[in-house]
């Protein structure tokens, strides 16, 4: 189903991951568009023999550079590389590095996100092979700005789309620390410490999930911008099934729910780095859970819910106290004033 | 995180079922419709991420009453702080007052035509930013209780000269009056905010239960606060009682704290005034003392609310059911406009603007009114 959009001109809310970044996809970029492109996945997946290549992009823009836990070059690859991983390609071809500089920017902190690119790259055991390097005037760009695009190989691709009636909803890990700690840096409210991104490289992770649960593993998503929200809500709403969550059994931080609380923030609503959505056949669940626990960014790994056939297309969640159903939102999360 | 575990107390299930059971077991023995109140964008909010509303037994109406300080901020009090931004003051508030209509336009309107209109998180930002400035700054100071104590605070500290406060503080108990005057209210309990409490300690609803015969339940904001005020008011009710009752120990005395009343008696009086939607509240309005006059923009910049310039009304907010809302005669989804013409991006009425208002309450979390 297509979204509604009549804006004139380009607003903050396009980019923020939600609906209006969606209805502006749709509208310009999907117009008269058919085929692999039109499933809006992570990815494209291209036949290749018996196997499948699976290329994606990703631009990365982030204030401040530098936040805990991470920098905008460990999260250049980690995006990529868990785009990929995302439609089961978790073996990684070749990465690719373009960055757009400001004129004054100091070499000495190019140097450090450089270095952090290939301390990532390590961890997802890939390389970036070519790259590109321009420069803007001052005040014409943010400092720094960049772009990476990947190249996968996967023997089965896994669609965002895919959920099936019955199948578990299974997270990595704890919900909502990427966004916390990037906007605790941001607006400079001092809850640093505890409070880190997750940004990570999930293709290994991915692989021993793939591995212990086979086909059972039915879609996968990773919940960046705009949070667990908006990747359930979209894959529901591709799958035309409903997810019930519940709520008791969401994985946070005690410094991630420390900080959402005093922000009055939803940490289901912020984004994520390093970690992955996976909806699985019930009877393969165990299998799944004890792969991705077995390994460290796993540790926490968790079923937070079950797919339902009514209401479909919507996310619930069970509070304890009653149910109510969560809607992604228009732009960036603010923190509260008062 | 001693603190997340004691907050995690208050969410837990089992309890709520328990209570959730006394609730329909007074419900019972009354059977009949009984209507409740509270008086805060906090209490709406929780009810609403909890998903509480759908749990409540069904002939109790629990209404939002006049609990968000950014809705009862009049326009007219909009547009004078508008004005002096529109004539290059600089001017500081609380960013939940950015989007909020007045009668032509919002301050965030004015920003864009090149006024200077900046947020801050707090008074204490206040008086750094006037002490770091020469020219004159002026706060749009906003909100109960709660703020306005920190608003006297600011001015008992002697703040420098060039700072200028336009006071819109506004006094809840004052609209719980208006409230229980108006002959069509079916409201038979209060459930007072137990942040406001904590400063003003609920022995001040004490004249209030007597007067008008009703009870009040002082809750706090985690879900089993809440239900458990609610039972406590709704018992009161079917038993005929009319006593104040604190749901809310852990925060909340009789007293309440008495530095910051003192603080802030010794800066405000309380004026008449009108409260948006509401209408004209009798002593609702936190004016500045007359000691404090050199800081008070009515008298610095001769602000005279009633003089304000007459402006066209956008053609639907005649018909924005903000004031029915407020004051428990209505339910967002009662208006026509709900989640139509007015919706958070382009609100008609400062109920849908604020995130503490009900009709965005409502509107974002999907409520669709009673079953």
């Amino acid at each position: 189903m297509k979204l509604p959009f009549s804006d004139e001109s380009i607003g903050m809310k396009h980019g923020a991951g939600g609906r209006a970044m969606r209805a502006l996809i749709e509208s310009v970029f999907m117009d008269g568009v058919e085929g692999e492109a039109a499933l809006m996945d992570d990815g494209a997946a291209i036949p290749w023999g018996d196997r499948f290549l699976v290329v994606t992009t990703d631009a990365h823009v982030i204030k401040p550079i530098f936040f805990p836990g991470g920098d905008i070059g460990r999260l250049a690859v980690s995006g990529v590389v868990n785009d990929l991983a995302m439609m089961g390609a978790t073996e990684v071809l070749a990465l690719t590095s373009s960055v757009i500089l400001e004129e004054g920017f100091p070499v000495e902190l190019l140097r450090r996100v450089k270095a952090s690119m290939q301390i990532a790259c390590r961890e997802a055991n890939a390389a970036v092979l070519t790259g590109d390097t321009k420069v803007m005037g001052k005040g014409e760009v943010d400092g720094l700005v960049m772009s990476t695009s990947g190249l996968g190989v996967a023997d089965r691709v896994v669609r965002d789309g895919g959920l099936q009636l019955g199948d578990a909803v299974v997270i990595t890990g704890t919900i909502g620390d990427h966004g916390l700690a990037v906007m605790s840096a941001r607006h400079k409210l001092g809850l640093e410490g505890a409070l880190v991104s997750d940004v990570a490289p999930l293709n290994l992770l991915v692989r021993a999930a793939m591995l212990a649960g086979g086909d059972a593993v039915h879609a996968m998503k990773d919940p960046t911008r705009g949070g667990v929200v908006s990747a359930l809500a979209e894959m529901a709403e591709k799958a035309d099934l409903g997810i019930v969550l519940d709520e008791s059994s969401l994985p946070y931080s005690e410094a991630a729910r420390a900080a959402a609380d005093l922000l009055g923030i939803d940490p289901l609503g912020v984004a994520n780095e390093g970690k992955a959505l996976i909806g699985v056949r019930a009877d393969a669940l165990d299998a799944v859970l004890a792969a991705l626990r077995a390994h460290p960014l796993g540790a926490r790994a968790t079923c937070i819910g079950r797919v339902v056939d009514d209401p479909r297309g919507a996310v619930l969640l069970d509070t304890g106290f009653g149910m109510r159903r969560l809607f992604e939102r228009d732009g960036e999360p603010l923190p509260r004033i008062c | 995180m001693n603190a997340v575990k004691t907050r995690l107390e208050f969410r837990d299930v089992a309890v709520g079922k328990a209570l959730r059971a006394r609730l329909q077991h007074a419900m019972e023995r009354a059977g009949r419709e009984i209507s409740v109140m509270h008086v805060c964008g906090s209490h709406e909010q929780a009810m609403a991420r909890y998903g509480m509303r759908a749990s409540f037994p069904r002939d109790l109406r629990v209404q939002m009453g006049p609990g968000c300080p950014v809705c009862v901020t009049d326009a007219p009090e909009i547009d004078a702080c508008i004005a002096l931004a529109s004539q290059g003051v600089r001017v500081l508030t609380y960013g939940d007052m950015l989007r909020v209509p007045g009668r032509a336009m919002s301050l965030d309107d004015a920003r864009a035509a090149g006024a200077r209109v900046e947020v801050v998180y707090g008074a204490n930002q206040v008086a750094q930013i006037a002490r770091e400035s020469k020219e004159p700054v002026l706060f749009f100071a906003t909100g109960f209780e709660t703020t306005a104590v920190a608003t006297a605070a600011l001015l008992l500290d002697n703040p420098s000269d060039n700072l200028v406060v336009l006071s819109a503080h506004k006094w809840v108990p004052a609209a719980m009056e208006v409230v229980a005057q108006t002959p069509e209210s079916r409201i038979e309990g209060y459930l007072a905010a137990g942040h406001a409490a904590t400063i003003t300690g609920y022995g001040l609803f004490e004249p209030f239960v007597e007067r008008y015969r009703i009870p009040v339940v002082i809750g706090g904001f985690e879900p089993l606060d809440i239900l458990s005020a609610l039972v406590l008011l709704t018992e009161q009710v079917v038993d005929g009682k009319h006593e104040v009752v604190n749901a809310f120990p852990r925060c909340v005395t009789r007293e309440g704290n008495k530095k910051a009343l003192a603080a802030m008696h010794a800066v405000f009086e309380m004026g008449d005034g009108d409260w948006r939607g509401i209408a004209h509240v009798p002593s609702g309005n936190l004016v500045l003392r007359k000691e404090f006059e050199r800081w008070d923009a009515r008298s610095r910049f001769g602000v005279e609310l009633a003089a304000a310039p007459e402006v066209e009304e956008r053609a639907a907010a005649s018909e924005c059911r903000c004031g029915g809302i407020m004051s428990g005669l209505a339910e967002p989804s009662d208006c026509q406009h709900f989640g139509k013409a007015c919706r958070p991006d382009a609100p008609i009425g400062a109920c849908m603007v604020s995130t503490e208002g009900a009709c965005r309450i409502w509107f974002e979390h999907g409520i669709e009114g009673r079953r």
